[in-house]
């Protein structure tokens, strides 16, 4: 696979030639923050974001995703989008998370068809963070390089970008760049350098321990008195669950046209913080209790998923402390309470 | 697309057959797939059924798949979908996922054993399933005993199959109300543990299957103790909010385990130390 280096203005124009191409959706400016959406020209777009308000994982699990059409006689009908698009400017730690939904919607067995047309379709350009957000961890949780999973991937050096094919599909789309030299041993140098630098400076909360022993962590905490002290604080809002990349969670609702002819059956993002997630036609609530939902999201994040895919459920993106009213959610606070005992 | 490109959200047509009212709140449904194949459910498992513009929800099979090509479910009205369920006549449509989830062990470690089967109200649903396969192939199991708690005589479910049940011989038959409402009758009244001293099974030879509200399975459970019954010779159905019935929606979730795919029935062994199942 091909490595390049980039000017500033022929990643620009690279990006213009990618728009004009099709749809692309990339990170910019919104308000003070910065948020994924539909990019219209390349100077808009902002490599040196520091995180997205949501995650791109709202292109490959939209927040609301039609699944079936139906119409009056016509019985059902699978609703699939394989639109191609591009996602430019995934982080590391957003990467890291897409690739546990592919090891979740793409299980062997049991493949969600509606979300693996999605991810055929799009073609990620990941990028090596230049600015840490205020709350990244990503450094602590083994997600602030990442080596898999993306069609190209790009990092800014001092003269440039430096940008690596990592797919066929990630080769087709630099061709549209043009000639591009390829980078020198220096500038890989200076690729590593930065990814060397993130892994130690995407730590704005220090977990104590490593990520992988926190299933067994959590195995011993049921009981701790953690759990009752945040949740006591806890809005059940969901806004935790609305900003994680790795919740995957969701609703099934049907929706009927005014003409009562036809409609859809759609999914849309649910929360397990949310009070009524486990309740049951009838009224009965399985997890009626606050801090057994505070505590099932901690547990989902550390032990139940990592149980079922091998990997921690959390990437330290940091998402979930900023969005957080209470500021009960920094899961770095979390878990090292758990690990200093009670 | 994978799984041969198989659409696991989209519902296969099915035909309304039969609706009775089966009491105030619970009316009777037997459906037929118009493909014409049967399901090819075991017992204990469940479906999502849905109505276009209303909603899918989970739904026991309650008929035994021996029983013949067609499915029955009992439905209480109580949401939505159960709602509009209920303004079915025959001839109508629903759509039809599934069979999902784990099954009673029919054909597997229950045969040749005694068997306690307990159900309290509309747990008597996918119970019914397993007793039907049971008498279906009597000979395959030893002692059969049945018990079924009802809220009032006007809540049971099947009058006509329970009045089979206590005049069957081979089967041993037992049933209890919380509260007679002035009602006729003459049978127990009471929690259904209060009829696990009036039975005599052993606990050795026999393997315990529990459906019912979320307050009977503790009381149940310690009543079983008590007789000297083991968790591994336990089996319970739960009942959770399975939204998607393919381990996907998180809605299910009894701490790491999927009801939809990891139940709904499960070995008691195997959720005793589970905090949230019980």
């Amino acid at each position: 696979m091909a490595i390049k280096l980039f000017k500033k203005a022929a990643l620009k124009k690279w990006v213009d030639s990618l728009i004009a191409g099709g749809r692309v959706f990339g990170v910019q400016a919104k308000g003070e923050r910065f948020a994924f959406g539909p990019l219209e020209k390349a100077a808009d777009l902002r490599l040196d974001y520091d995180v997205t308000i949501l995650p791109p994982k709202k292109y490959l699990q939209p927040q609301t995703e039609d699944l079936v059409k139906f119409s009056k006689g016509g019985g059902y009908e699978s609703v699939i989008d394989s639109e191609p698009f591009v996602l430019l400017g995934v982080h590391p730690y957003d990467m890291a998370a897409i690739n546990q939904m592919d090891a979740i919607f793409l299980k062997d067995g049991e493949v969600d068809t509606h979300y693996k047309a999605r991810r055929e379709a799009a073609t990620i350009v990941a990028c090596d963070v230049e600015s840490p957000s205020e709350n990244v961890f990503a450094g602590c949780m083994g997600t602030a390089v990442v080596d898999k999973g993306y069609d190209v991937l790009v990092t800014a050096v001092d003269g440039g970008y430096v940008v690596e094919t990592a797919s066929p599909r990630g080769e087709k789309l630099l061709a549209a760049a043009g000639e591009v030299p390829d980078a020198s041993k220096k500038d890989m140098k200076k690729r590593k350098a930065v990814q060397e630098k993130n892994r130690k400076r995407l730590r704005k909360h220090e977990l104590k321990g490593e990520p992988l022993g926190l299933p067994c962590l959590l195995g011993k905490s049921e009981n701790h008195p953690v759990w009752e002290e945040k949740a006591r604080l806890c809005y059940s809002c969901g806004s935790c669950n609305l900003v994680c990349p790795t919740c995957y969670c969701f609703d099934v609702q049907d929706d009927t046209d005014w003409t009562l002819e036809s409609g859809r059956r759609y999914r849309v993002w649910d929360a397990c913080l949310l009070a009524d997630f486990a309740a049951v036609a009838g009224g009965h609530n399985f997890r009626k209790e606050r801090a057994a939902r505070f505590r099932h999201r901690y547990y989902r994040k550390g032990k139940y998923i990592p149980e079922k895919i091998g990997e921690i459920a959390c990437v330290g993106c940091g998402r979930c402390i900023t969005a957080c009213t209470a500021k009960i959610a920094n899961p770095v606070e979390v878990y090292n309470r758990l690990t200093e005992g009670c | 697309m994978g799984d041969n490109g198989k659409d696991i959200y989209l519902p296969a047509a099915a035909e309304v057959v039969r609706v009775e009212q089966m009491t105030k709140q619970e009316k009777f449904f037997e459906f037929r797939l118009a493909s014409g194949k049967p399901l090819g459910h075991m017992p204990g498992q469940f479906a999502e059924v849905s109505l276009p513009g209303i909603g899918e929800a989970p739904i026991s099979i309650s008929s035994s798949p021996t029983s013949g090509d067609t499915f029955e479910m009992v439905v209480r009205q109580v949401g939505n979908v159960s709602g509009a369920m209920h303004r079915l006549e025959p001839g109508d449509e629903v759509g039809v996922r599934g069979p999902f989830g784990t099954t009673f062990p029919v054909d597997g470690e229950l045969k040749g054993r005694d068997l306690l089967f307990i159900c309290g109200g509309i747990g008597l649903v996918p119970v019914r399933s397993a007793i039907n396969y049971v008498l279906d192939k009597r000979g395959d199991y030893g002692k059969v005993t049945v018990l079924f708690g009802a809220k009032t005589p006007g809540d049971r479910l099947f009058v006509d199959e329970l009045a089979a049940l206590d005049g069957r011989e081979d089967v041993e038959f037992l049933e209890t109300v919380d509260d007679t409402c002035g009602e006729k009758w003459n049978a127990c009244v009471g929690v259904i543990t209060m009829l696990f001293e009036k039975i005599e099974v052993s606990p050795e030879s026999t393997t315990s299957i529990i459906c019912g509200p979320p307050v009977m399975y503790k009381f149940a459970i310690m009543g079983l103790h008590e007789m000297g019954f083991t968790d591994d010779r336990i089996y319970v159905s739960l009942e959770r909010r399975m939204k998607c019935g393919v381990g996907k929606c998180g809605h299910c979730q009894i701490n790491g385990l999927y009801t939809c795919q990891d139940g709904p029935v499960f070995r008691y062994s195997d959720v005793a130390e589970v905090r949230e199942a019980i």
